[in-house]
């Protein structure tokens, strides 16, 4: 049996470190799944329809709120403009100009 | 030629730093983009809260013969606001992408600032005068009873306190469904393009409620998205060109005159790869992320992650040059990968134009970990590492290379790959336009560092 020397490039060995730790990566090298994650960058699930419909089915009653300590808002809950984290405008000055 | 300047014949040395010294990072402070304008005498940033703040050179004193003006800041204003699609529950960031500035015209100054959704342009303007006597205001403005008025006088301006004021212009919305990572002005000076995931648009920059669309590489079945667009930029010279890079490493040449909508590129830029060598990491870390012509237009420069390209126009089956920034890291591409730092976008840009730095586009300016940036010298071959920290602040001393241990024994002075700070990212870099100055942006930090003079 002979026995070829082989020298495997560090790439490789780091791709065989990461198929270790994640048997079920993708099969495609960083293809249209993680691109189409990119492209969805900043989704909120927020849907103004849901919501009303929930308001609408539930009359008085209050809908389920998010835990909160929940980041998060997804399942069964349905998202209030409340659950969505404040995106305010700074009103502080930049570090830079002080 | 003398004066041609290599990237180790020119002597940095710290000259200012920018910026809140504690540890404790808040988000908004992030710097996002740097950028000089076209003489270099304002250098602008922009950073995760939607902020720019802009520095003006001081002019050169007399006295003090050893250094080029300090900059100072000159205005700041809040241009983004984060915004909520509720159509599309989207969150919009107001992080500032890009900064890019017109020629001068007039008196006034004007730039370009994008989000991930909306360009705007600012107008930056001096007022150094204000009317007074007016005949039917008070000076505080409160109205004078007509009937008390006796005599007519002929209001004047006088002297006052500089004021620099920032208003917007244009506000150019509405036409990107994906996020916008490039801005880039024509040569004509008119019209200017902005570039998203999947598509690229053009505008003039008179008008705000049309754009063009250019590019579009959207596939019918999103399932089969396998490309996107990373980079864009105007050809310096030809107002008909330009160039976009890609995710895959590709960068396509487009001429707007060829057709309306560029789809078929005229030329394609793309260097083989050995298919043996092919791993998982292979196309993330081909993932092109700044894309500069060079001042002369015949050359451009492509970063990807791990390396900078040149490529000369007229060959597009491989670079010209390859510069590998930190090669230690391909064995860490693992962790890279756990930690997301292999989709870290660094930029890379030229020395400046002017005759008195090079007539030619002869060095190259990247960023890298540790806060480390690295300069490599088209002549000489030589490259140097240096370090944007407060530790090496003392002015007219110059800055000592920085050496990073791949492996074995770590020598006196290097730095092993190990202990590489992976939050200390240097993303953005710019250099003055004139002069040997420039500009490194840390997390939250803007360094600047000039060419000691003799």
């Amino acid at each position: 049996q002979e026995m070829e020397d082989k020298v495997i490039s560090p790439e490789k060995v780091e791709e065989a470190k990461l198929k270790a730790r994640y048997p079920h990566l993708g099969q495609k090298p960083g293809g249209s799944d993680f691109l189409r994650k990119r492209l969805q960058k900043g989704q909120k699930y927020f849907d103004s329809g849901d919501y009303n419909m929930a308001k609408a089915k539930m009359k008085n009653k209050q809908l389920p709120a998010a835990a909160p300590d929940k980041t998060e808002v997804t399942g069964d809950h349905i998202p209030t403009p409340q659950d969505l984290p404040q995106r305010k405008p700074s009103l502080v000055a930049s570090k830079l100009a002080g | 030629f003398s004066g041609a300047g290599g990237g180790n014949d020119i002597q940095w040395c710290f000259s200012q730093v920018k910026g809140a010294v504690d540890d404790d990072v808040a988000e908004a402070d992030i710097i996002s983009t740097v950028e000089f304008n076209h003489s270099g005498e304002l250098l602008a940033t922009g950073d995760k809260g939607g902020r720019v703040v802009i520095f003006q050179q001081e002019q050169e004193n007399k006295t003090q013969s050893h250094s080029r003006g300090e900059y100072n800041v000159y205005s700041t204003f809040q241009s983004h606001e984060p915004e909520f699609d509720y159509l599309k529950s989207l969150e919009i960031e107001e992080k500032i992408n890009k900064i890019r500035w017109l020629p001068q015209k007039n008196a006034a100054q004007f730039l370009l600032s994008t989000n991930d959704k909306t360009i705007k342009l600012w107008k930056i303007s001096e007022r150094d005068k204000r009317p007074e006597g007016y005949n039917l205001k008070e000076e505080d403005g409160r109205y004078r009873d007509p009937t008390t008025v006796t005599t007519l006088r002929v209001p004047v301006f006088r002297p006052m306190d500089l004021m620099v004021e920032a208003s917007p212009r244009r506000i150019f919305a509405n036409a990107h469904t994906y996020h916008i990572n490039s801005i880039s002005i024509n040569s004509d000076y008119e019209t200017y393009l902005s570039a998203d995931d999947l598509r690229i648009n053009l505008w003039h920059l008179e008008i705000t409620d049309r754009s063009f669309n250019i590019v579009d590489i959207k596939p019918a079945n999103m399932e089969e998205l396998t490309e996107v667009i990373t980079a864009a930029e105007f050809h310096p010279n030809s107002c008909n060109t330009f160039v976009y890079s890609s995710s895959k490493g590709t960068i396509r040449l487009c001429d707007m005159r060829a057709s309306a909508l560029c789809d078929r590129h005229s030329k394609l830029f793309e260097e083989p790869e050995d298919p043996s060598n092919r791993s998982f990491f292979s196309e993330i870390i081909s993932s092109i992320s700044d894309v500069k012509f060079s001042h002369s237009g015949r050359y451009m420069m492509t970063r990807d992650y791990l390396s900078v390209k040149i490529w000369d126009l007229n060959m597009e089956n491989r670079p010209v040059e390859t510069y590998q920034v930190h090669e230690y890291l391909r064995s860490k591409l693992c962790s890279l990968y756990e930690n997301d730092c292999i989709f870290d976008k660094f930029e890379c840009c030229w020395n400046g134009s002017d005759r008195q730095v090079s007539f030619f586009s002869l060095i190259v300016m990247t960023g890298s970990y540790n806060n480390f940036f690295r300069m490599f010298d088209r002549n000489t071959k030589r490259d140097i590492t240096l370090e944007a920290s407060r530790e090496n602040n003392k002015p007219r001393t110059v800055l000592k290379p920085r050496k990073v241990c791949a492996s074995g024994k770590r020598k006196k002075d290097e730095i092993s790959v190990d202990s590489l700070d992976f939050n200390k990212k240097i993303l953005h870099t710019a250099w003055h336009p004139k002069e040997n100055i420039i500009a490194v942006a840390t997390t939250n930090n803007l360094y600047i560092f000039q060419d000691k003079m003799n």
